[in-house]
């Protein structure tokens, strides 16, 4: 008996159950590898972007006040970091950056650069007066002084411990703004080896 | 069959060939930019495809490193290769005694390879090898301290001070032997 008449000899409903149930499992594997291909895809792109181009925070505290978080605990503002801008490590004095704590690994801190390498900085609250910035260091302090874990608890930090540049607020939306690069006056460096532009392109 | 000395004739020819075949010629040159533009774009996806799984590997899971200088002689010579994992890092499994590759204090741009002498706490011998009075002091917190295996030519801790957990990149723990 021929193939053909084998066929013809299964009842009609039969043989639409299964062409019915190879399609389905024909379906159910094609779904798996398409989702497995967009998952290989998808997942180290957008680590990656998360990584070394921008990603976006809360932050917790009071030691940027007023720039950051005015309102305290009721509202915190969350910032956009932008990795990209600290690739080679290079800040300017004033920007707000994004660091991993000197003294506690697991935590990110948010400061102010006030002062690059060879600098030597005023301190506040310090054991020592005045600190020369060593190479390859900067000074971050928050704008909120005496409310502030920053280099005047720790001393300089080291760049390589240089997360990112907080460069917006995204949110509360009344509070949408590019941050800055601006020195307070007062705390300008005693004396500077580097010059440096004043102010964020 | 013409007479190619009849320009007319030539002309009138050159006509029909151009209306036969330039919508051809059109076609063929449009799908041929398509081709080379989807095979572009093509590339360049696969490219930062494979450059995103790069990253995610050499971050989270580790990679193969050449070490040079003359710091951790002879555990390390100059020139070796070897393999590290950034595993440990992540999960704050390192210990006292395992060489790490860490980002270098004085120059975020470089890496220095060197052994984990003491952890945050330690009570460390500070005092540098010319020093006649030896100082002791303690490992700050969330601070490591280093040394290369080579004391007399290794420059580590002992001159630049305690080196912050965040620096460390990864650990080492294969080499690869060279005859």
């Amino acid at each position: 008996m021929s193939h053909l008449q084998m066929l013809s000899r299964i009842p009609r409903p039969l043989r639409t159950l299964e062409r019915g149930m190879a399609q389905s499992q024909g379906w159910v594997t094609r779904y798996f590898k398409a989702f497995c291909k967009g998952f290989f895809v998808a997942v180290p792109v957008a680590v990656t972007f998360l990584d070394r181009v921008a990603c976006v925070a809360r932050v917790e505290g009071a030691s940027m006040q007023p720039s950051l978080n005015p309102g305290g605990s009721q509202s915190s503002d969350v910032v956009l970091l932008n990795h990209w801008k600290v690739r080679k490590f290079e800040v300017q004095r004033g920007d707000i950056v994004s660091l991993v704590s000197p003294k506690n690994p697991e935590q990110k801190i948010i400061k102010r650069v006030i002062a690059l390498e060879g600098d030597i900085v005023k301190t506040i609250g310090h054991k020592n007066r005045y600190v020369k910035v060593p190479r390859g260091h900067i000074w971050v302090e928050g704008d909120h002084h005496g409310h502030s874990f920053d280099s005047n608890s720790f001393g300089p930090v080291s760049l390589g411990l240089l997360h990112a540049h907080a460069t917006h607020i995204l949110w509360p939306p009344e509070r949408w703004q590019k941050l800055e690069s601006v020195l307070p006056p007062e705390r300008l460096p005693v004396q500077s080896e580097k010059e440096s532009l004043h102010g964020s392109p | 069959m013409f007479f190619p000395g009849s320009l007319a004739t030539t002309l009138k020819i050159e006509c029909i060939v151009e209306q036969t075949y330039g919508p051809w010629w059109q076609s063929l040159h449009r799908t041929m930019l398509r081709g080379i533009l989807g095979k572009t774009f093509r590339l360049v996806g696969y490219t930062i495809q494979y450059a995103c799984i790069a990253h995610c590997a050499f971050e989270y899971v580790g990679g193969v490193v050449m070490c040079s200088g003359p710091s951790m002689e002879p555990t390390i010579q100059n020139s070796d290769i070897v393999c590290a994992e950034n595993l440990s890092r992540h999960f704050y499994g390192i210990q006292r005694g395992d060489i790490v590759i860490a980002k270098s204090p004085s120059d975020p741009k470089s890496n220095i390879c060197k052994r984990v002498i003491g952890l945050e706490g330690d009570k460390i011998l500070t005092s540098r090898p010319s020093d006649f009075f030896k100082s002791h002091n303690y490992v700050p917190t969330g601070h490591v301290w280093l040394e290369g295996d080579n004391l007399q030519n290794s420059t580590d801790s002992r001159y630049y001070g305690p080196v912050p957990y965040g620096l460390i990149r990864g650990r080492i723990f294969f080499k690869k032997s060279c005859s």
